[in-house]
C-alpha cells in the first residue's frame, strides 16, 4: 500500500465516499460489549450467509459497527440508509428483516421499540427516548463505523484533523486552541488538558512521551472500552495531535486486560493506520514522527494511577510514586510524559476539526463539551449516553434512562465509581459537572452513573466500594492500607448487625485520615462512599447500629424470610427450590422456613407467584418476632 | 529403575526449558520486557511455575523475587494450573446492586470452593471479576468466554451443568 501523504489522503477519502453507493441498503449490526453478549456475532454470521445464499451481495451491505450505546435493547440491528431502528433481534427474524426490511422497505413492527409510555412504535433511532436528548459527538459515529477498517473512519472525516494540525497549525497553536476550548480531563481529575499539554512542551528534553490511560478500573463504568472498541481511530488520531503539540516520539495505550476485543481492535486500528502513513516515520510526508504501542495491562485497578501506570508499563509493580515530580516532568523512564483519558483524546480531533468556539458552545461555564455516562444498576434503559454537561439528573435518569426498574422508588445514584460518592434523591435536579458533583462530595470520575433503588441499602453499598479499594490498595503506604482496611470491618460489622455507636465517629475520622494521608489518588478518594452515605443516608447508618435493622431489607444477617401462613397454599414450589432443604410441608399444607437452616438466598421469595406472595422478608423487631415464635416451636417439638 | 525416573524427570526439565526458549526468544532481554513475558507464559502453560520464574529471571538478568514480585502483584498470573472450566462471576457494581453476591454465594456453594479455588478433581475454576463491561445484562456469568446475561440464584445449577454436558459431548 502506497503511504498517503495529505493530498493522497483527501483522495483516498474522496475516492472511498465515490465508492459507494449511499443508497444501497447496508444492514449494520451493532458490535459493542453488550450485544456481543446477547449474541451479536451469530446474528451478523446468519446475516451474511443469507445473504449469500440469496445472492443478494450486490443489493445488500453487511457491517458490524460499534456500540450504539442503548444496551438494554440489544441486539441491535439498523438498515441503512433509511435508518430504520430494529431491537432485540434473534436469529429468526434474520430472513424477514432481509426480504420485508431490507429488500421491500417495509417496517417490521413487531422489532420495532416501543415507547413505554405511549406505547408508540418508533422507526428511526433519533426519534427513540433514549436518544432523543443526547447530544453524541463522539459516540455518534459509532453506529457508522466497521472498527477493523480505517476506510469507514477516513470516509466520515477521519483524519482530517491531523492533517490540518499538521500543516495549518503549529504546536503552540494546537495547544492554545485545546485550552481555548475548555476541555478537562476525562479520566476523573477534570484538570484542564490544554494546561497539561503546555506544562509537558515546556519540560526540555529530548525524549517525551504520551500515554493513553484505557485501564477502564471503575466497575460499572465502560464508555472507554466501546469507544476503543467502536471507533479506535478517533483515540489514536487524538494521539497524533497531541504528540505533535507536545514533541512527543512515543505514545501508549495502556488497556485493561479484561477487554480483549479492545486490544485487538486497536491493535488492528494501529496497523492500519501505519499502512496509511498516519503513523510511524514522516506521518504523511510531514516530517513529524510517531509511534504508538499497545501495553496489555495485567489485572489491578491502582494502575489506573497515572504513575502507577508508569510503573506497570516500565514492567514493574504499579506502585504510585510521590507526586511532584509530575509525570509531565518526570514520566515514563524518568522523561516528560502526558497521560489522559480515552475519552479525552477522543475529543481532540473534534476540537481541531471544528474548532474551540463550536466545542465551548456545549456545555457549562466551567465544564465544556459532552461526557459519557455509563448508566448502569436499577434502570429501565441500561446502557451508554452521550450528554452535555450541565444536564440534570433527572433528564438523565428518568427522560433517557426511562426511570427505575419495575416502577420502585430512586433512592440514590453512585457516580465516579469507587473514589465518588452517593448522591441522594433531593439532588436530582442538580446540573451534572465536574464541580457541582465536586460540591456534593462525590467525582465525576470516569463516568459510570449506577442508579440504585430502596432495595439497595447504603451501608452495604459503601462497604461494597471500601471492600473494593482495600482488595485494589497496594499496599505501599499505610493510611490507605490499613485505613481502608479499619474502615471494612467497622462496615462490615455494622451489616451484620454488630456496630456499637462510637462505630460513625469512627469511620469519619479514618476517613479523613485516609483521605489526607494517602499517597495517590486511591486512597485519597477511597473514603468518598462512605463519607457521601453518613452525609445523606445517616438514617440507614443509625438504623443498623441502634435497632439492628435494615431498612432496605438487603444485608443478610439483618433479615429473616417469612412464609405467611394465611397466604400460602402449599404449592411446594418453595420447598422445591429451597437449596438447603429448609421449608417443610405437604402439598396443600402451610410451608415453614427452618430459620436455623436458612441460608437466606432468596429463592422462595422469588418463586412464590406473585398472585399468592406469601413470602416476604422481615427485619428489626419483625425479625425477633418471627425467630423468637420459630424458637418455642422447636422446643415445642 | 531410579535411573529411569531421573531420565524423565531430566526429560521433562528439558522439554519446559525449551518451551520457555521458545518464548523468551520472541522478547529483547529488557526488564521492561516482564510483563509481556508474564503474559506469553500464562496464557501458553496455563500458569506460572518455579522453573519459568528461574528461567525469566535468567533472562531478564533480574532477581528470582523481583519476578515473583511483579506475578503475585497482577491478578492476571497464577502460580497454580488452573481447572479445565473457569466460571467468572462478574462483581462489578451493577451486578452488585442486582443481586451478583448471591449469585457467588450460590455457584460457590453449589461446587464447594470458594472465590478463586479449583474443585479437586481439577474441573472449575471460580473466579470473580470486577467488572466485564457489559452492564446492561447484569448480573453475569460467564463459563470459558460465554456470557450468561440476568442470571439468577435458580439457573447457577443450569449453569454448572451445561458446562458439565459439554464434558460428557467432548467424552463421546
Amino acid at each position: 500500500m502506497e503511504k498517503a501523504d495529505r493530498k493522497r489522503l483527501n483522495k483516498l477519502r474522496a475516492n472511498i465516499i465515490d465508492s459507494r453507493d449511499k443508497e444501497k441498503t447496508c444492514i449494520t449490526i451493532c458490535g459493542g460489549t453488550g450485544c456481543h453478549a446477547y449474541g451479536c456475532v451469530e446474528i451478523a454470521q446468519g446475516f451474511e450467509d443469507e445473504i449469500k445464499s440469496q445472492k443478494l451481495s450486490d443489493k445488500i451491505d453487511v457491517r458490524v459497527t460499534g456500540c450504539h450505546g442503548f444496551c438494554e435493547r440489544g441486539p441491535i440491528v439498523v438498515i441503512q440508509p433509511e435508518g430504520f431502528f430494529y431491537q432485540r433481534v434473534e436469529s429468526k427474524d434474520i430472513k424477514d428483516i432481509i426480504s420485508e426490511t431490507a429488500l421491500g422497505k417495509k417496517v417490521l413492527p413487531r422489532l420495532l421499540y416501543k415507547d413505554p409510555q405511549t406505547g408508540e412504535e418508533i422507526q428511526k433511532e433519533k426519534h427513540v427516548p433514549f436518544y432523543k436528548k443526547q447530544e453524541r459527538i463522539i459516540f455518534g459515529r459509532n453506529g457508522f463505523i466497521d472498527p477493523t477498517d480505517i476506510k469507514d473512519y477516513i470516509a466520515l472525516d477521519g483524519y482530517k484533523a491531523v492533517s490540518k494540525a499538521l500543516f495549518e497549525m503549529q504546536p503552540e497553536g494546537i495547544i492554545s486552541e485545546v485550552k481555548k476550548s475548555g476541555l478537562r480531563g476525562r479520566g476523573g481529575g477534570g484538570f484542564l488538558t490544554g494546561k497539561k499539554w503546555e506544562i509537558c512542551r515546556s519540560s526540555e528534553s529530548s525524549r517525551k512521551y504520551i500515554i493513553c490511560n484505557a485501564d477502564e478500573g471503575d466497575p460499572g463504568a465502560y464508555m472507554d472500552r466501546s469507544l476503543l472498541e467502536g471507533n479506535p481511530h478517533s483515540i489514536i488520531e487524538g494521539m497524533i495531535i497531541g504528540a505533535y503539540a507536545i514533541g512527543a516520539s512515543e505514545g501508549y495505550i495502556y488497556v485493561r486486560l479484561e477487554y480483549p476485543l479492545a486490544v485487538q481492535n486497536i491493535t488492528l486500528a494501529l496497523e492500519q493506520a501505519h499502512e496509511h502513513g498516519l503513523l510511524g516515520k514522516s506521518i504523511l510526508e510531514s516530517g513529524f514522527d510517531f509511534n504508538i504501542h499497545v501495553f496489555k495491562g495485567a489485572g489491578a485497578f491502582v494502575s489506573g494511577e497515572e504513575t502507577s501506570l508508569m510503573s506497570s508499563i516500565e514492567g514493574r509493580r504499579a506502585f504510585p510514586r510521590q507526586r511532584p515530580p509530575y509525570p509531565a516532568d518526570k514520566g515514563l523512564w524518568g522523561k516528560p510524559t502526558n497521560i489522559n483519558n480515552v475519552e479525552t483524546w477522543a475529543n481532540v480531533p473534534l476540537i481541531i476539526d471544528k474548532g474551540a468556539d463550536w466545542y465551548s458552545q456545549i456545555g457549562t461555564e466551567t465544564s465544556k463539551g459532552t461526557k459519557i455516562f455509563s448508566l448502569v444498576g436499577k434502570i429501565n434503559n441500561t446502557g451508554l449516553v452521550e450528554v452535555p454537561m450541565g444536564m440534570t439528573l433527572r433528564e438523565i435518569i428518568y427522560d433517557i434512562g426511562g426511570g427505575i426498574k419495575e416502577g420502585k422508588k430512586f433512592k440514590a445514584v453512585q457516580t465516579g465509581g469507587p473514589s465518588g460518592g452517593c448522591i441522594p434523591a433531593d439532588m436530582l435536579d442538580q446540573p451534572i459537572d465536574f464541580d457541582t458533583l465536586t460540591r456534593a462530595g462525590s467525582i465525576m470520575g470516569s463516568g459510570g452513573m449506577i442508579v440504585m433503588d430502596e432495595e439497595n441499602c447504603m451501608v452495604d453499598v459503601a462497604r461494597y466500594f471500601l471492600k473494593f479499594t482495600q482488595e485494589e490498595s497496594c499496599g505501599k503506604c499505610v493510611p490507605c492500607r490499613v485505613g481502608t482496611k479499619q474502615m471494612v470491618d467497622i462496615l462490615t460489622r455494622i451489616t451484620e448487625g454488630k456496630g456499637d455507636k462510637k462505630d460513625i465517629q469512627r469511620l469519619q475520622d479514618l476517613a479523613e485520615t485516609v483521605k489526607s494521608g494517602s499517597l495517590c489518588g486511591l486512597g485519597q478518594t477511597a473514603p468518598n462512599p462512605v463519607l457521601t452515605t453518613l452525609r445523606y443516608f445517616m438514617n440507614e447508618y443509625k438504623a443498623h447500629i441502634e435497632q439492628k435493622s435494615c431498612p432496605s431489607l438487603s444485608c443478610k444477617d439483618l433479615i429473616v424470610y417469612h412464609i405467611d401462613p394465611e397466604k400460602c397454599v402449599g404449592c411446594l414450589l418453595c420447598k422445591k427450590n429451597c437449596p438447603v432443604d429448609a421449608i417443610s410441608g405437604e402439598r396443600k399444607e402451610v410451608h415453614i422456613i427452618d430459620q436455623d437452616l436458612c441460608i437466606k438466598c432468596g429463592a422462595c421469595l422469588d418463586v412464590c407467584p406473585e398472585k399468592v406472595s406469601a413470602v416476604s422478608k422481615h427485619t428489626g423487631k419483625e425479625k425477633e418476632r418471627i425467630l423468637k415464635q420459630h424458637r418455642k416451636k422447636k422446643t415445642e417439638q | 529403575m531410579i535411573c529411569r525416573i531421573k531420565n524423565s524427570i531430566l526429560m521433562k526439565r528439558k522439554k519446559s526449558q525449551s518451551e520457555m526458549e521458545n518464548i523468551l526468544k520472541q522478547f529483547k532481554p529488557e526488564k521492561k520486557e516482564l510483563i509481556h513475558i508474564l503474559h506469553k507464559v500464562q496464557s501458553e502453560q496455563g500458569f506460572i511455575s518455579p522453573s519459568a520464574i528461574f528461567e525469566i529471571s535468567k533472562y531478564l538478568r533480574i532477581s528470582e523475587g523481583e519476578v515473583y514480585g511483579v506475578l503475585t502483584f497482577y491478578n492476571a498470573f497464577t502460580l497454580e494450573p488452573k481447572g479445565k472450566h473457569t466460571l467468572t462471576i462478574c462483581m462489578g457494581t451493577a451486578c452488585h446492586v442486582r443481586g451478583a453476591p448471591a449469585v457467588l454465594d450460590e455457584f460457590s456453594r453449589q461446587l464447594d470452593i470458594t472465590a478463586g479455588q479449583t474443585t479437586e478433581d481439577k474441573y472449575f475454576t471460580l473466579e470473580t471479576v470486577n467488572c466485564v463491561g457489559a452492564c446492561a445484562l447484569g448480573p453475569i456469568a460467564i463459563t470459558d468466554g460465554h456470557y450468561h446475561g440476568h442470571v439468577t440464584t435458580k439457573e447457577v445449577k443450569k449453569i454448572i451443568d451445561e458446562v458439565k454436558e459439554e464434558k460428557g459431548k467432548n467424552r463421546k
